[in-house]
């Protein structure tokens, strides 16, 4: 497999259980870079706690195990060396509902350079903290209120702190757990606009039950049911010709 | 699709659409029958209820394309759903032309009703004209059973009727060139025989809609091709 289509992201038999219950039956997925996958079905169907294997999220939960294979890079993610915290800062996430920390927007998004070390001295935080805000599409609307409470914000604008928070990083893979929910219409096509503008730097995977959005901004979808993914293709495909007769069903809201 | 949509209003709204279009075929069945009828008995009386009657057809083809928008741009429709609500469109723009070709038909009826110094037997006109009734009605057949081998049946059956056309098209040239008398009726005749045409390549366009309605792709081969009139001429004869 040459360079450029060596997936960013591979799952290989990913089994997932909580207690005795299995969540996910061994997914076998390859997530590429610079393209937004999204993962869709119905409630229950195991697409965030997918999502949430792929930065070890589900470690802080009682009882889940996780099996089989995560690599990003060629790395298995749950192999006996690797550093969590690291991987996090590689792989941030965007939460459904927007959860600013009760600090200043300045701070909000200068905490993560700030534990992973990434600035030299406060000239570069500052320079982190006005790219990261502009590339969430942010910097215009609070750069003369950096110091006010990030909770001030609106909902979007808190939705995109959010996700200058997790770019500040600099990670490889930003992952989005329904992040457009909590978000009036006009809110959620901005943030839409901003996953595609950053999608080219980025290996985006969207948890979304909204079945518009992710034919709006992803390339590709992995329908999941029943803790099994269905099927998995280029979105303009499962949207237009589904191959399978389930994926049809649900996408058109008719009972499978 | 068997099983219904959860918004069951939505499948309303389709079957809507459905039988819309259904109204539309049939009306477009009618004013080609009634064209032919006219024509083939040589009877005027029809004819200004058959230009009348088209407006019928257009007025429905408008109502069809605001149902559609409506559907599409409140129902987000996907998959399937949209391909049956733009298959519907094209196919309802595919009846209203033949709607039209019909009228045609019927308007040069009247001029060669009138000007036809001696009645020429057309029997090769009439044997066109029942075949592509036929294709017409058995490609609506095949839209309102979603019968997508029917479809293509009617698909392979238009080079007969190509055929047919090129042969009537040369003996219309041998008639005109002997009876320079009936070049009038005769030319408009020769319009009515390429309106039919027409309509027998407008039912292999439905059919081709019926086909991606059912596989969600256009049939793989080039349609065979048989009308050699447009490259027929005199010396030919």
């Amino acid at each position: 497999m040459t360079e450029t289509n060596r997936p960013k992201i591979r799952a290989q038999h990913v089994e997932v259980h909580y207690g005795d219950a299995r969540a996910l039956h061994g997914i076998d997925l390859d997530i590429h870079a610079h393209e937004v996958t999204s993962l869709i079905g119905p409630s229950g169907c195991g697409k965030s706690t997918f999502l949430r294997c792929i930065n070890r999220m589900n470690d802080v939960i009682d009882g889940c195990r996780v099996n089989g294979a995560m690599f990003i890079d060629n790395e298995d993610i749950y192999g006996d060396h690797m550093d969590v915290v690291e991987l996090r800062a590689r792989v941030g996430m965007v939460f459904q509902k927007p959860n600013p920390f009760p600090k200043s927007i300045y701070d909000n998004v200068a905490y993560g350079p700030r534990i992973h070390g990434l600035a030299q001295n406060k000239d570069a935080l500052d320079n982190m903290v006005e790219t990261s805000l502009k590339r969430a599409g942010l910097w215009q609307e609070v750069r003369d209120r950096l110091h006010e409470s990030g909770s001030s914000l609106s909902g979007g604008q808190q939705q995109r702190l959010c996700i200058a928070r997790a770019i500040a990083v600099n990670p490889d893979v930003v992952l989005m757990d329904e992040p457009c929910s909590a978000l009036d219409p006009i809110a959620t096509a901005v943030i839409e606009e901003l996953i595609e503008e950053i999608r080219s730097e980025y290996t985006i995977v969207i948890v979304t039950h909204s079945m518009q959005q992710a034919a709006r901004v992803s390339q590709k979808t992995a329908y999941f049911h029943l803790g099994n993914i269905v099927e998995v293709g280029d979105t303009d495909q499962i949207f237009t010709k589904p191959g399978n007769k389930q994926t049809e069903a649900y996408i058109t809201g008719r009972i499978g | 699709m068997k099983s219904g949509h959860i918004v069951a209003s939505f499948d309303d709204d389709l079957s809507e659409l459905n039988q819309m279009l259904a109204q539309l075929g049939g009306l477009a069945e009618t004013q080609f029958a009634n064209a032919i009828d006219a024509l083939e008995r040589r009877d005027n009386r029809n004819i200004d209820a058959i230009v009348q009657g088209d407006k019928q057809l257009d007025e429905l083809e408008y109502e069809l394309n605001e149902r559609a928008l409506e559907i599409i741009a409140l129902r987000s429709p996907v998959a399937a759903d949209l391909r049956r609500v733009v298959v519907t469109l094209k196919v309802a723009s595919i009846l209203e032309r033949i709607g039209d070709y019909a009228k045609n038909m019927a308007k040069r009826s009247r001029v060669i009703i009138e000007h036809e110094n001696s009645k020429s037997e057309n029997v090769s006109v009439a044997r066109m004209a029942a075949l592509v009734q036929q294709m017409l009605n058995q490609v609506l057949d095949a839209y309102a059973s979603n019968d997508s081998d029917l479809a293509m049946d009617v698909w392979d059956r238009d080079t007969e009727v190509d055929r047919m056309h090129t042969s009537l098209f040369r003996e219309m040239l041998a008639r005109m060139s002997e009876n320079p008398e009936q070049v009038s009726a005769s030319s408009h005749l020769l319009f009515i025989a390429k309106n039919i045409e027409r309509i027998g390549d407008h039912t292999t366009g439905i059919a081709e809609q019926i086909f991606f309605l059912a596989n969600g792709q256009f049939p793989d081969d080039e349609r065979p091709k048989a009308d050699k009139s447009s490259v027929s001429g005199l010396d030919q004869i």
